[in-house]
């Protein structure tokens, strides 16, 4: 036997490293450099999400969405407010449709210009990652105004949104989407063309039409694979039917694609929000339905009704009619939903959340088989995994 | 949308046969209630029927009722994208094996691995079935009703072991759960204080 017997070396990824995006920690099988097998180990961020809501009342539980995806937060609140929603039978105020609209659409953005540096920087491009954060803070500073928090809103509510926009801040949002494309096109400049991030993208991690069914892709990764499909204009939730935009679609499925789909998005997002924005209607911002939303401020310091109000929803909470929903909005990441069991009383009886990253992490083994090393860094990066809604 | 959902009802109900239990129809979406053995077969007409074409598994999670004699439901939501329709298929279980979707679906295996860890129902060929979200060596499954909101272990750092050790849960304070559900009509007449006033002593 003069041959030595090669054996598959095991190879500990994470939990601490930088492009691990978080706390992940992936054992992978190597054959020499190629990746045979990946088997992701998650849950070392997991809180006890759905746990602690079954034992918070509706409005308590909102917070914790914000703590899921914590890059776009917004887009989670939505899901749970509007599964409440459709378990009550309210009816949302038009400008607070808009509201929600329009800071879904900042969370989209958001998410994903963190995405596109940090993804860029996992390939070894730096720049982006340092410019891409000035607009963050802009953005954040724009939550910030309106609800006190930069990142964890907590501003969606059953039946509307906690406050109204203060004045002048739509002018300053509609200033900011003047110059934010110029931001997209120098972001474009940097990675589109260049020769680098193209060698460590294109055709990297491939995955079909027939495999993003598969592995329950959604959003942009399953629209890097050629499928068209968008809950915003297929299943529109609050004012999307309204709103005029375009649905960007990959060719080849591969990493390059899911990139060039998130920076098509980004330019998507700034219409909706200018036109959200100039087409906002005046009127109330929450539902007129004492049984779900507790009285201005106002009103309760000066009405006897108003305080009775706003102690029984503080106290008692919002009591939700008996039944179940399935309701899933689009998430930056894919499609966020919340599956909602209510028995009838002020706490939800189940709170399963769908995290679109669970899925696609799932589909680290598939994507990676094959690869070298240094890809399944640019698969993680491409596919968009936040630990904080993955593990929950 | 709800005649078409009524509609596809009908059709997957005589499709199906004896196969679905029960079906239900609310807040426009639509849920069916299958036999648990025949779980695979199901799926896999959704997926494949011309007038279904559910290719999308979106999630699997576990629901309980203690109260039941089946106590836990296990639910499944698709999606089809040809006809933008979602359809919710449930089956039943106390604790015995549900036959596995991942021959079906390849993304159903996470999903019932996490339905193993938080509730305890195990899948039936599902090829990996290990704990997912807990931590490694976790006893229990937390999502059921009975096992407790504050857990049963601790885990902290202990400098003297150099390394984290794991402790029975202490609370320097009980954990209190109000029920606010009714403050004004449910409260009990008797306000604490009062059996002083009625009992022996008085």
């Amino acid at each position: 036997m003069s041959q030595n017997q090669i054996k598959n070396m095991t190879l500990n990824f994470g939990p601490q490293h930088p492009a691990a995006h978080g706390v992940l920690r992936m054992v992978l099988e190597m054959d020499g450099e190629i990746i045979d097998r990946a088997d992701p180990h998650i849950g070392l961020l997991h809180r006890g999400t759905e746990k602690l809501i079954e034992n918070k009342t509706y409005q308590q539980s909102t917070p914790y969405f914000d703590r899921l995806d914590y890059v776009a937060p917004q887009n989670q609140e939505h899901a749970f407010v509007l599964a409440a929603e459709k378990l009550l039978g309210v009816e949302v105020p038009e400008r607070a449709q808009y509201i929600r609209v329009l800071y879904c659409e900042i969370g989209r953005i958001l998410n994903h210009i963190l995405n596109v540096a940090s993804y860029a920087m996992d390939v070894g491009a730096m720049t982006p990652m340092l410019w891409s954060f000035e607009d963050r803070e802009h953005l954040m500073e724009f939550c910030e105004r309106v609800c006190g928090a930069r990142m964890h809103m907590n501003y969606f509510r059953i039946g509307g949104v906690a406050r109204d926009l203060p004045d002048g801040l739509t002018d300053d949002i509609l200033a900011w989407t003047e110059k934010f494309p110029q931001m997209i096109t120098d972001m474009e400049t940097l990675l589109t063309e260049n020769r680098i991030f193209k060698q460590r993208t294109v055709d990297v991690a491939v995955v079909s039409a027939e495999q993003a069914y598969d592995w329950g892709f959604t959003g942009p990764n399953l629209r890097a694979s050629g499928i068209a499909w968008d809950l915003r204009k297929s299943q529109p939730y609050d004012a999307y039917a309204k709103m005029d935009f375009d649905v960007p679609v990959g060719k080849n499925g591969d990493c390059y694609d899911r990139y060039l789909c998130r920076m098509m998005e980004m330019r998507e997002s700034l219409k909706i929000i200018r036109q959200s924005i100039l087409e906002m209607p005046e009127g109330p911002i929450k539902s007129t339905d004492r049984r779900v939303c507790p009285p201005s401020r106002e009103e309760m310091k000066t009405s006897m009704e108003g305080l009775i109000h706003h102690f029984k929803l503080m106290t008692e909470g919002v009591n939700v009619p008996a039944g179940e929903t399935y309701t899933a909005v689009e998430a930056p990441k894919g499609e966020f939903a919340v599956y909602l069991v209510s028995d009838g009383t002020n706490k939800p009886y189940r709170c399963k959340i769908r995290a679109p990253g669970f899925a696609h992490l799932q589909a680290m083994d598939m994507m990676c088989e094959g690869h070298m090393l240094a890809d399944a860094v640019a698969v993680i990066g491409s596919i968009d995994v936040v630990f904080g809604e993955i593990d929950r | 949308m709800d005649t078409a959902l009524n509609e596809l009802k009908e059709i997957v109900i005589d499709a199906l046969g004896s196969s679905v239990l029960d079906s239900q129809l609310a807040n426009d979406e639509l849920s069916i209630v299958i036999n648990r053995d025949d779980v695979p077969r199901v799926l896999k007409y959704l997926r494949d029927d011309v007038n279904c074409q559910f290719k999308l598994l979106l999630d699997i999670c576990g629901v309980d009722y203690p109260e039941r004699e089946e106590r836990f439901d296990v639910v499944y939501n698709l999606l089809s994208l040809v006809h933008n329709r979602r359809i919710r298929v449930k089956t039943r279980t106390a604790g015995d094996p549900v036959p596995s979707a991942t021959e079906i679906f390849s993304t159903a295996g996470w999903f019932e691995r996490e339905c193993w860890d938080m509730y305890g129902v195990p899948f039936l060929g599902n090829p990996d079935l290990r704990r997912i979200l807990t931590d490694y060596g976790f006893e229990g499954h937390p999502l059921r009703k009975d096992f407790p909101l504050s857990g049963f272990v601790e885990i902290r750092y202990d400098d003297e072991k150099k390394r984290v050790v794991y402790e029975p849960t202490k609370l320097t304070q009980d954990f209190r759960s109000f029920d606010f559900l009714s403050p004004w009509d449910g409260q009990e007449p008797l306000l604490p204080g009062d059996e002083k006033a009625e009992g022996e002593g008085a």
